[in-house]
């Protein structure tokens, strides 16, 4: 029964699709500035139905309809309703649906957001959005059809993966498909403004808003995936340079180039193409991004059920994008008189882009490495985590330092007359940074840089608080918390400890500072799985202080799965994290503690970061 | 003499050029230095020209009861069937660790016939089998 209710939303929102695609273009050939009414009526009925098509779903998943595929495959009557509605959107087909959701709304909310801006730039909007949204909707039915039904009815699912039974990977997706496709909208209105030549400053106010939601929804999805990976896959760090992770990691940088350069276009009126090219960018960096993680091609800690005909198929449909992206430029292409004084907050943004799209090409070439000499010469090769931070981290040092000088910086023509004060704030920085150094001694050239320049960043930015009209405040906000960020990074990253050792039950055991002791273990049978909960003392001889920590392991049911659940002291000087492994069922445990100094800040900053990015909404929705 | 604005535009395009090739430049060579290469304890052993200072990744099987869990360190044996490798690690070992179960070590060769690992691939769930492995092991099979 649901299965057909679901089908046929599904028929019907691709007849909308396909309706408002004609509409528009019968609506383009009258010559006034009105859009038909009905044009307004179906945009909303086919975001209505495709919101009513994914409850649908979720109804499923709820009273456990085993009859769809889906849900047999990714749910477990016995599962916490929380979970089962979760698991909705946890899996490909489901997630799917949330995508064309995304396109959907934001397609409607486009179209009545945008009342002072011409007919013909909105209806191609609306036009090539719709593209997407039937893209979308025939890779659902024909490929990844949720609401597919399997015959002989299993009496019971298989379960959803217990790593994903989280609260954080509860909200992870639908916060991170905001941000992504998201910006689908603005790859239809670039598209949309280079057919309609509604170019300059107004098609940079008609999508500021958008670039700034998707870019702060971005920003929010990836910390909570980090918060996630941090405390539930047990390794102790908070990012892991995983394909995964760089996926969604591409994309927030074309955004935040975009977010930078759409200053400019709004402004000064110049860099549009450049800015085109980052909207189409953005997109097709998160389909991009989409098809790595599920057409199998690389391995990751998300485990989505491969299949190589999805990976065939939105190769298909990304080609054809990228093709339409390109031909459009190319036809539509004029040399505009860019021209831009050396010295001026312009040519600082551009500086910004640059980076941008430095650390985008880093991450894009250490991800797709691998792939490419497999291909090649058939060498297995993977890419870890020391290539991104050799690369990186040096590049960032200096970024860090034009990320303070920039927004001082004037329109057209600067002059530097703040150079005393600057290098007032540089001293200062590098005063703070050996008192850190010097009382928590640990010392290497890169970090003393890394906290030097985050400290410059920092001081910089408020003294601008102090000095600047409240304008400007959502940009001080967003460059302060990451100046905190990469400063809060760099402590943990220096001032970690790190033990791992093997321990027997009653044993002790003593290593530099710390004392541990595995006082008991304990079976312990809960609702969906069984744990073995340790008890583990750790003594600090340094600060007297003792600690008793309590990681599990658990095993689950449905499916059977093992996992570690990490012990994490918070408190706001730094996170204990211990996490125990049974070491191929003898006696031995394996252990791994760590002290993680400042954590918590690092998750705060990002979410500043991400509240900087929502209040210049705020107040850009305000000022239009 | 060029005008003013012409000569602006070229040195603005000669700096982004000169900064994206020294960029490029940065990051393939970092990528040459970094890269793992993957190996199974057979390819170890053909392999003539083996830098010792460079990390790798070995994969194989934990060979039935090799494990020896020491202090703060395990030894144990990763085989292809055809040739075997030891292996020393000290750190994190992953739950689904066991004997006769597929494994990946990364870290660096002391010699032919010894791993050392810093790190042992952490892994989602029983079925799951890092790809390179699935070749051998069909390799072997043949």
């Amino acid at each position: 029964m649901l299965s057909n209710t679901g089908n046929f939303l599904l028929l019907i929102n691709i007849f909308l699709s396909s309706l408002i695609i004609y509409s528009s273009f019968k609506c383009l050939k009258i010559k006034n500035n009105i859009i038909f009414k009905n044009i307004y009526q179906i945009s909303l009925m086919q975001s209505t139905l495709v919101l009513m098509c994914f409850f649908t779903l979720i109804a499923a998943f709820v009273v456990s309809d085993f009859s769809l595929i889906t849900v047999y495959q990714n749910s477990h009557s016995l599962k916490p309703l929380f979970y089962k509605i979760s698991g909705t959107w946890g899996n490909h087909e489901g997630s799917l649906l949330l995508w064309v959701i995304i396109l959907t709304i934001f397609s409607f909310l486009f179209l009545i957001f945008n009342r002072n801006h011409p007919k013909n730039y909105r209806l191609y909007t609306l036009i090539i959005q719709n593209f997407l949204i039937l893209g979308f909707l025939f890779f659902i039915i024909f490929n990844s059809n949720p609401f597919s039904l399997i015959s002989p009815i299993p009496k019971e699912g298989l379960g959803l993966n217990p790593i994903l039974q989280d609260p954080a990977l509860a909200i992870h997706p639908p916060l991170l498909y905001v941000g992504f496709v998201g910006s689908s909208i603005y790859f239809s209105a670039a598209m949309a403004s280079m057919i309609s030549n509604y170019s300059g400053r107004l098609f940079a106010q008609s999508i500021k808003s958008w670039v700034l939601i998707s870019w702060a929804f971005q920003t929010l999805g990836i910390l909570v995936g980090s918060i996630w990976a941090y405390y539930e896959l047990g390794w102790g760090g908070f990012w892991f340079w995983d394909p995964v992770e760089n996926a969604s990691l591409l994309p927030w940088f074309a955004m935040t180039a975009l977010l930078h350069s759409l200053l400019v276009l709004e402004k000064r009126n110049t860099l549009y193409f450049w800015t085109i090219i980052l909207c189409l960018m953005t997109f097709t960096l998160s389909v991009t991004g989409t098809f790595l993680v599920r057409s199998g091609i690389l391995n990751s800690v998300h485990t989505f059920a491969n299949d190589p005909s999805r990976g065939i198929y939105i190769l298909i449909f990304l080609s054809l994008m990228i093709f339409a992206s390109i031909y459009f430029l190319f036809s539509k292409y004029k040399p505009t008189n860019d021209l831009i004084n050396s010295n001026s907050k312009e040519t600082f943004v551009l500086i910004n882009n640059w980076f941008m799209m430095f650390y985008l090409v880093t991450v894009l070439l250490g991800t797709l490495y691998p792939i490419f000499t497999d291909a090649i010469s058939n060498n297995k090769i993977s890419v870890g985590p020391p290539f991104y931070n050799s690369v990186i981290i040096p590049v960032v040092i200096v970024f860090l330092f034009f990320m303070a000088i920039g927004p001082q910086a004037k329109w057209i023509k600067n002059k530097f007359s703040n150079l005393r004060s600057t290098l007032l704030i540089l001293g200062g920085a590098i005063i703070i940074n050996f008192a850190i150094v010097y009382f928590l001694k640990s010392y290497s050239l890169i970090s003393n840089l890394i906290l030097i320049s985050s400290l410059f960043l920092i001081m910089s930015s408020i003294f601008d608080f102090f000095k600047k009209s409240r304008l400007s405040f959502p940009r001080i906000v967003s460059h302060l918390s990451f100046g905190f960020l990469i400063l809060f990074i760099g402590l943990n990253h220096n001032f970690s400890v790190e033990k791992d050792f093997n321990l027997k039950l009653g044993e002790a055991k003593k290593i530099d500072d710390y004392e541990f002791a595995l006082l008991d273990l304990k079976l312990s049978q809960e609702n969906n799985y069984k744990a073995v909960v340790g008890k583990l003392e750790v003594n600090n001889s340094n600060t007297m202080k003792r600690r008793i920590l309590y990681p599990e392991i658990r095993i689950y049911d449905n499916p059977q799965t093992l996992t570690y659940e990490a012990s994490i002291e918070t408190n706001f000087l730094g996170d204990h994290y211990l996490t125990m492994s049974n070491i191929d069922r003898s006696e031995y445990y394996n252990i791994k503690f760590q002290h993680k100094p400042l954590m918590i800040w690092i998750w705060i900053s990002v979410l500043l970061l991400s509240f900087g990015g929502f209040l210049s909404l705020f107040k850009n929705a305000k000022n239009n | 003499m060029l005008p003013k604005k012409v000569k602006k535009r070229a040195s603005l395009l000669a700096i982004l050029l000169f900064t994206s090739v020294i960029g490029i430049f940065l990051i393939l060579n970092a990528l040459n230095k970094n890269i793992l290469y993957f190996n199974s304890p057979t390819d170890i052993k053909i392999n003539q020209d083996i830098d010792f200072d460079k990390k790798i990744r070995v994969g194989g099987m934990v060979k039935k009861d090799t494990l020896k869990i020491k202090d703060q360190e395990i030894r144990f044996i990763i085989t292809d069937f055809k040739n075997e490798i030891n292996v020393s690690f000290k750190g994190t070992i992953p739950n689904l660790f066991a004997e006769g179960k597929g494994v990946v070590a990364e870290g660096k060769l002391q010699d032919k016939k010894f791993f050392v690992a810093d790190r042992i691939l952490a892994k989602h769930d029983e079925n799951y089998m890092p790809p390179e492995l699935k070749n051998i092991m069909k390799e072997n099979a043949k």
